[in-house]
This record gives structure tokens, C-alpha cells and sequence, in this order.
């Protein structure tokens, strides 16, 4: 039997040298039914075209390198089989609303300011101290906010987002719905803190609600619900006496 | 020439890296931090821990228990005065963790729970479902975007130390976003660069575990300790490697073999799955080698079976686990058994350092599975790492800022030449090297097809003298690599080769040192060699670079202080 064969196509781009980014063939043997997209690009970098830049790491789904365009949808490409496309082609581009850096890299700064501009950390009016041992928290309060941490940053849902795609002013649905994990739990008394930046003009206002963020999420986190969430938040906290959670 | 000075450097950004910053910071926060990693922080490989942090919380644990499992565990080569600190700052460094929100999972009075795990006479192992590294590794990363002190240089490779008159006073690092080669100096720099596992072709390690940070110290002068103490993990998946984490054995699940049988009975029978790593991997590969393993398409396999768990407690403790098997293997592992077998996961060895870090340069510290702090011995616990990841980072944090605070600041001119050296050689040997024929990607997977087949669970001198070979044959064919992508951005051809560079170099110290170590040990099982020998080898091993391939191997005395030397049965 023939060696069964792919054709993949991917964006190459080197500001060095290219004005605009264009798109390069490569036809690889498909060996194995377990390969996935990371694997055909492995491949070529490996045997073919050293050349071909991209991040990547765990190859697991849990460190967020590897967010593609696979054949037009934000994916993981460790978690993309191959089997799923072939006979097809696989067309593999940056994710897109994102600046490209370089080939299949792109420029994910903003997000690293949005990340911090949520204060994403416990905040507290008195710290508690460490010889107190632990806060106490039933799983049931883990729970209200367990989903909203399960976020890799893999930036997914931002390139899923049509908003963030017209106006990258929007803080978006990751970086929201790290907030809501904040906002949610029963140690954090940071709410006021972080609403400033929820409720601005480019915070959760913005979003039209089309939901796309949460249908890419490779973890089952639903930003789209933090941001509808938080709306009400910066709505109704502003009226009620802040200090939910003051103990 | 300018460059950027900082009074505590941090390479690395994983578990270990951003602790020692957070620590440096808050025992001096007039100090300037600065973290150079290869990646954004939260791509570090922290992440993909799985089980949990162990930590002696509980009222009917002791630090005397958690001490002796692990320098039992380590087969007697941990330091045990190191051994004995660590136990008592990991429950403080687990709460830490807590009030900066790590989602610990909880008993039903709130507190944060444990859980069995190899080795551990006791549930000391706490966890955050079945992501730990995860969710520890995010928690560490948010809080510290709160310390402006700490400056993030993300996605910048570090290719040498700068070491003036013995004194480490920065790195030499590419900004890969520019390709700028620039030096950051500090008074004192921490190595937090992780683990070295992609020197293997079988690895739950990432693809960015190239031994950076120990190359670049044995380059420095700095010995690599206990280099042959590689651990195996009992259960990765086959072809890809991933992790399927001991706390699958931990909440209960079995291994059974071919016949349907818990195997284990033979080899390990009062501790069961809950066994240490290294002798459940040997366990694994005897009874493959009897004939009583599955045979797969990616080689022979093992069950391990969770299905008599139920699904509730599945999805409540090992959720991963559930999304692991559907995503990568197509099963749900509350219906099927789950195929693994050993793969290669941790290095004990790494760079040589002292209880608070400290390694034999002054300015030089190290921490996280890229240093041998005398914590793992010959083999580590599941749930340890975490554990010394927070411990030691922040010791090293510490004394790197103790230090920072009372040394000078670093001289202009050393530093001018030292960068202007390494610019000449990254571009001469890499990025301007002409008629070079070898593919990076052909000498690497050669090199890890030998050192799986070389220096694997088990190990005898015929196949180590030839690894050793095949390693010298490789560096030679090296100096000919070609290097075919020449722009300065995100240039991930020459980061490749530098790693590669690296790689080659530990693997030679792994080889050698297990070569040279004529006894069974921990996760170092020689086949010709099947006792451990305390008379002659209780000692660690340090490798020293040479003008040649072939180390300079010495030997220091393994500090005792409680615990008398035992056989290590179960």
C-alpha cells in the first residue's frame, strides 16, 4: 500500500523580508493515525524547512503554546488529528485579530496588559497572616468559580471574538472571565478593585454576546457567561453596599 | 555599551523561577527583579504537573515521616539536613500558595485535602484536582504581575552566563522578538531553567525541557550532580508520552498486565501501585521482557484501570485524566483501562547547590529540577517536585537578595567584552556558519533514540560505553550543522541549535556519570551492577567539563544525619 500523504499549507511571514504574509505548501508523509497537526509541523521544521517558526510546548492541551488557525477555526494543534481533515488539506495560519510576529507566531502583548490590568491576584483589605493556616473553602465554593480558572490563555477566544477583531480595545473574553474567577471567590475581596476596568467603555459592554469564545474553548470555559455575569456586576455593585465577602 | 542591570536576575519563569522572585522581592523590596524566560511564564512546564505538592499538614503526619519517605524513596542519596528543612517549609509554602488562591481541593471542613501517592506512608499530597501544576503555576504567575519590582523579559534565551573573576553577573540572552543579543546583568542570578527530558525521545516533557540551565552553568565551571538519576515514570501514553499522573494509582486505580493480573504482587506486594516510581517502571519493563505486557502499535503497554472508581469520583479527582483519555487515546476511562508504559519524566541531577541555592560561583544560584539541591537522591517522590519548586525557590530568592543587597554593583567593562564574545560566537558558530550539511532536527531524534536505548529504566556498561560513543559521533557531526532560516525574527532554527548544543552536553554527563556508577541505586539500575553498594557508592556524583567530551567525574560524601542507611525494600 502507499504511503498515505498530506498537503499542508501554512502562513509564512518574515518582516525581514515579506511585505505581506503568504501561504507555503508542504506535502508529508501521514504516518499515523495518532499524528496531529503539531506533528506535521514538527515534521516539516524537522525534515523539511527548518525555517518555520510557531510556539509550542507541553503537546498535552494544558500550557495554551500552540493556538492555530486550522483550516479557518482557532484550535489547539496538539489536539487537532489529522485523521479528522485527511484526504483534505490542512491550512494552518496564525490565529487570527492577533499581529503576526513571525510565520505562525503572533504578538499576544495586549493580552499581557489586559491580564494584569484585571488584577489578577487575591486581593484583600487585611491580608491574612500565613501562621493562621489556610482559609477555609468547601468545594462548593471552589465550584463557583472552578470553571473561570480552568483558563490556559491560549488565546482562542480571541481570535474566535469578533469585537476584539474591530477593536482591540476590548478587554475580551479571557481576560473577563479571569476577573469573574477572582470576583468569584470567597477569598478575594477585590470586586471594586477590578470593576473600574470591567465596567469601562471597552469592558464588558462591548461584547454582542455572539458566544463564539466560549464554542472554541478547548477547557469548557464559558467566557461568554463571565462576561453576561459581570455586566450585572457593574450594574448592581454600584448600587449595593460593597464588601460581600468582608470577614 | 548599554545594557540593562538589575540587583537579582531570575532564568527561567516555571514554579521555582517565579517563586525566588516573589521572594527576593519581599525580603528586599528596594530590589530591581529581573525574569529572563524562553517562554511567556505560563507556558513553563510547571504546568503540566499533575498530582500534587506533598506537605506533612495533617495532625497525624509528622516532618519525620515526610523526611525518611523521602530519603528512603531517594534510596539513602539525599542530604538529609536538606532533606529535614524541606519538610518543615513545605506545609508554610502550601498555605502560602493558599492565600495567594491556588484552588486547592478541600475536605468537607475546608481544609485543604491530601491524597496517598508512591512512596508517602501518609496522605500528604495536596492537590488542585488532577492539575496541580496548572493551577499552581497560574496562581504564581497572576500574583506576582502585582510586584513591579519584578521586570519580565518574556520570550528572551539565555546562551551564556557572564562569570567575572569567579562572580556570575548576568546572562547573555536573545530577545527572540528582535534577535537582539544583549546582556542583562545583576549582583546575584537565580537558574530556574526545569528539567532537561527532551535529551529522551520517550518523555512527558515539553518541548522546551532542553537542559538550559545546567548547560549553561557546567559551562560556567559549576558541577552537575548525580547526572544517571533519571526517573522513570510508571505510566505515560504511548506514542505521545503523556502524563497520566500517580494519583490515578494514588485515588486507586490498578495496573494489571496482559494476563488481567496486578503484576505488582510480585515485585512490590505490601505497597502496591502506591510503590515508588522507579521500581514499578522496572517492575513494567520485567514483565514486558516476560512476555507479559500488551503489544500496541507504538510498543508494549500496561493497563492501569480506574473503572471499579466510578464515574463520580473520576470526575471529582481526576477530571485531566477523563479529558486526557477522550482527547489523545479516544477512551473514557471510566469505561476502558487506560495503555501506558515508563517514560521518562524527571531529572534528580542538576546543578550542584547548597541548601539555599548557592552553587560554587558566587552570584550563582539554582533551584527547581534544574538544580540537585541533595533533596531527590537517587529517586524522587510524586509530589515532591512542586513542593521543591516552592521550598527552594524561595530559599534561592532569599540568598539571592541577601547577597544583592550587600555586593557592589556589577563593572561596565567585563561585561562589554564577555557580550561582544558571545555575539561573535552565536553568529559564527550558528546563524553565519557556512556549508554545513547536518539537519538540527536529524541529530537531535538520533540522539534521542540513543539515550532511550542507552540509558533507559535499566542500564549495563556495553550499553553505555556505546551510548557514549554514539553522543561524541553526534557532537562531531554538529560542527556541521546547517542552519537554513537567517532573519533575526523569532528565529526558532537557532534557538533549536542552541538547545540541541545544550542537550548533547548533558547527555554526555548522564552517560558518564552512569557509566562510572558500578552499582543499582534509586532509578540508576545497572543490569551488570544489580546491588547497591553503600561501601563504595554512597556519594554523589559531579560532573566536571573538560576540553573533551568526557567529563571530569568527582565524588562528595552524601550527609547523613538521622536516618542510618537501610535496605530499601517495601
Amino acid at each position: 500500500m502507499a504511503e498515505k500523504r498530506i498537503t499542508i499549507r501554512t502562513t509564512r511571514f518574515d518582516p525581514d523580508k515579506d511585505k505581506v504574509p503568504r501561504l507555503q505548501s508542504y506535502d508529508i508523509p501521514f504516518s499515523d493515525d495518532s499524528m496531529v497537526v503539531l506533528d506535521a509541523l514538527n515534521h516539516i521544521k524537522a525534515h523539511v524547512d527548518g525555517s518555520l517558526s510557531y510556539r509550542w510546548s507541553c503537546r498535552m492541551g494544558i500550557c495554551g503554546s500552540c493556538g492555530m488557525m486550522v483550516n479557518g477555526v482557532p484550535k489547539l494543534t496538539c489536539s487537532a488529528f489529522m485523521r479528522d481533515y485527511w484526504p483534505r488539506s490542512i491550512t494552518v495560519e496564525p490565529l487570527q485579530n492577533f499581529p503576526i510576529v513571525r510565520d505562525l507566531v503572533i504578538d499576544m502583548e495586549d493580552f499581557m496588559h489586559k491580564l494584569k490590568s484585571i488584577k489578577p491576584w487575591i486581593i484583600r483589605k487585611q491580608e491574612y497572616p500565613l501562621g493562621a493556616g489556610e482559609h477555609r473553602q468547601t468545594m462548593d465554593q471552589i465550584d463557583e468559580f472552578r470553571q473561570f480558572s480552568e483558563c490556559i490563555n491560549c488565546m482562542l477566544c480571541y481570535a474566535a471574538c469578533p469585537v476584539y477583531g474591530l477593536n482591540n480595545e476590548f478587554l475580551g473574553p479571557a481576560a473577563t472571565a479571569l476577573a469573574r474567577r477572582y470576583n468569584l471567590d470567597s477569598r478575594d475581596q477585590g470586586l471594586k478593585d477590578r470593576l473600574p476596568v470591567l465596567a469601562n467603555s471597552e469592558g464588558v459592554w462591548e461584547c454582542s454576546f455572539v458566544g463564539e469564545c466560549s464554542v472554541v474553548c478547548p477547557k469548557g470555559v464559558d467566557p461568554a457567561k463571565a462576561i453576561q455575569q459581570t455586566k450585572l456586576d457593574t450594574t448592581t455593585r454600584f448600587v449595593l453596599p460593597y464588601g460581600n465577602r468582608e470577614e | 555599551m548599554d545594557f540593562e542591570s538589575y540587583d537579582v536576575l531570575v532564568v527561567g519563569g516555571g514554579l521555582a523561577g517565579i517563586r525566588a522572585a516573589i521572594a527576593a522581592v519581599d525580603a528586599n523590596p528596594r530590589l530591581k527583579i529581573a525574569m529572563v524566560s524562553k517562554v511567556y511564564p505560563m507556558r513553563s512546564h510547571t504546568v503540566s504537573a499533575e498530582g500534587g505538592a506533598a506537605a506533612a499538614l495533617r495532625p497525624e503526619d509528622s516532618y519525620e515521616n515526610h523526611a525518611f519517605d523521602t530519603i528512603k524513596g531517594a534510596d539513602y542519596l539525599a542530604d538529609q539536613d536538606v532533606v529535614e528543612a524541606f519538610v518543615r517549609e513545605a506545609p508554610i509554602e502550601v498555605i502560602q500558595m493558599e492565600h495567594w488562591g491556588c484552588p486547592w481541593s478541600r475536605d468537607p471542613d475546608g481544609k485543604i485535602s491530601a491524597r496517598p501517592f508512591g512512596g508517602m506512608t501518609t496522605w500528604r499530597t495536596c492537590f488542585a484536582a488532577d492539575k496541580t501544576g496548572f493551577h499552581m503555576l497560574h496562581t504564581v504567575f497572576q500574583t506576582s504581575l502585582k510586584y513591579s519590582q519584578i521586570h519580565r523579559h518574556d520570550e528572551a534565551f539565555a546562551t551564556k552566563l557572564l562569570v567575572e573573576d569567579s562572580r556570575c553577573v548576568g546572562v547573555v540572552a536573545i530577545d527572540m522578538r528582535s534577535g537582539r543579543v544583549q546582556a542583562i546583568t545583576a549582583k546575584s542570578v537565580i537558574l530556574a531553567t526545569g528539567g532537561l527530558g527532551r535529551v529522551y525521545a520517550f518523555t512527558t516533557n515539553g518541548n522546551i525541557c532542553t537542559g538550559d540551565g545546567m548547560a549553561l552553568a557546567y559551562r560556567a565551571g559549576v558541577g552537575l550532580k548525580d547526572m544517571e538519576m533519571v526517573q522513570f515514570h510508571p505510566t505515560g501514553l504511548p506514542f505521545t508520552g503523556i502524563l497520566i499522573t500517580e494519583a490515578v494509582r494514588g485515588e486507586g486505580g490498578y495496573l494489571l498486565n496482559k494476563d488481567g493480573e496486578r503484576f505488582l504482587k510480585r515485585y512490590i506486594p505490601n505497597k502496591m501501585e502506591l510503590g515508588p516510581r522507579d521500581i514499578i517502571s522496572r517492575a513494567m519493563v520485567t514483565e514486558f521482557e516476560a512476555g507479559r505486557g500488551f503489544e500496541g502499535p507504538h510498543g508494549k503497554y500496561m493497563h492501569l484501570d480506574v473503572r471499579h472508581l466510578g464515574e463520580d469520583k473520576i470526575d471529582a479527582k481526576l477530571p485531566f485524566m477523563r479529558e486526557l483519555g477522550r482527547e489523545f487515546v479516544g477512551i473514557d476511562i471510566v469505561k476502558d483501562p487506560i495503555p501506558v508504559r515508563p517514560v521518562m519524566h524527571y531529572m534528580m541531577g542538576g546543578v550542584d547547590a547548597d541548601i539555599s541555592g548557592a552553587t560554587p560561583i558566587a552570584g550563582l544560584y539554582a533551584a527547581g529540577e534544574c538544580a540537585n539541591v541533595g533533596l531527590n537522591g537517587g529517586n524522587r517522590l510524586g509530589s515532591n517536585s512542586l513542593s521543591e519548586c516552592l521550598v527552594f525557590g524561595a530559599a534561592a530568592g532569599r540568598a539571592a537578595a541577601e547577597r544583592a543587597s550587600s555586593v557592589g554593583p556589577v563593572g561596565a567593562n567585563p561585561v562589554t567584552a564577555l557580550l561582544a564574545d558571545e555575539t561573535r560566537r552565536i553568529r559564527s558558530s550558528f546563524l553565519d556558519k557556512k556549508g554545513g550539511e547536518e539537519r538540527i532536527g536529524t541529530i537531535r531524534e538520533e540522539m534521542q533514540h540513543d539515550m532511550d536505548a542507552g540509558a533507559g529504566v535499566f542500564r549495563t556498561r556495553e550499553g553505555l560505553e556505546k551510548l557514549t560513543r554514539q553522543l561524541g559521533a553526534l557532537r562531531d557531526r554538529f560542527e556541521k550543522i546547517k542552519i537554513e532560516d537567517s532573519s533575526r525574527t523569532f528565529n526558532t532554527e537557532l534557538t533549536a541549535a542552541l538547545e540541541l548544543d545544550f542537550m548533547l552536553e548533558v547527555s554526555e554527563t548522564i552517560a558518564y556519570s552512569a557509566l562510572a556508577r558500578e552499582e543499582s541505586r534509586g532509578a540508576h539500575a545497572r543490569r551488570d551492577f544489580p546491588e547497591r553498594d553503600d561501601a563504595k557508592w554512597l556519594k554523589h556524583t559531579l560532573a566536571f567539563r573538560t576540553d573533551r567530551a568526557e567529563p571530569r567525574l568527582e565524588y562528595a560524601d552524601v550527609r547523613i544525619t538521622n536516618f542510618k542507611p537501610q535496605a530499601r525494600t517495601y
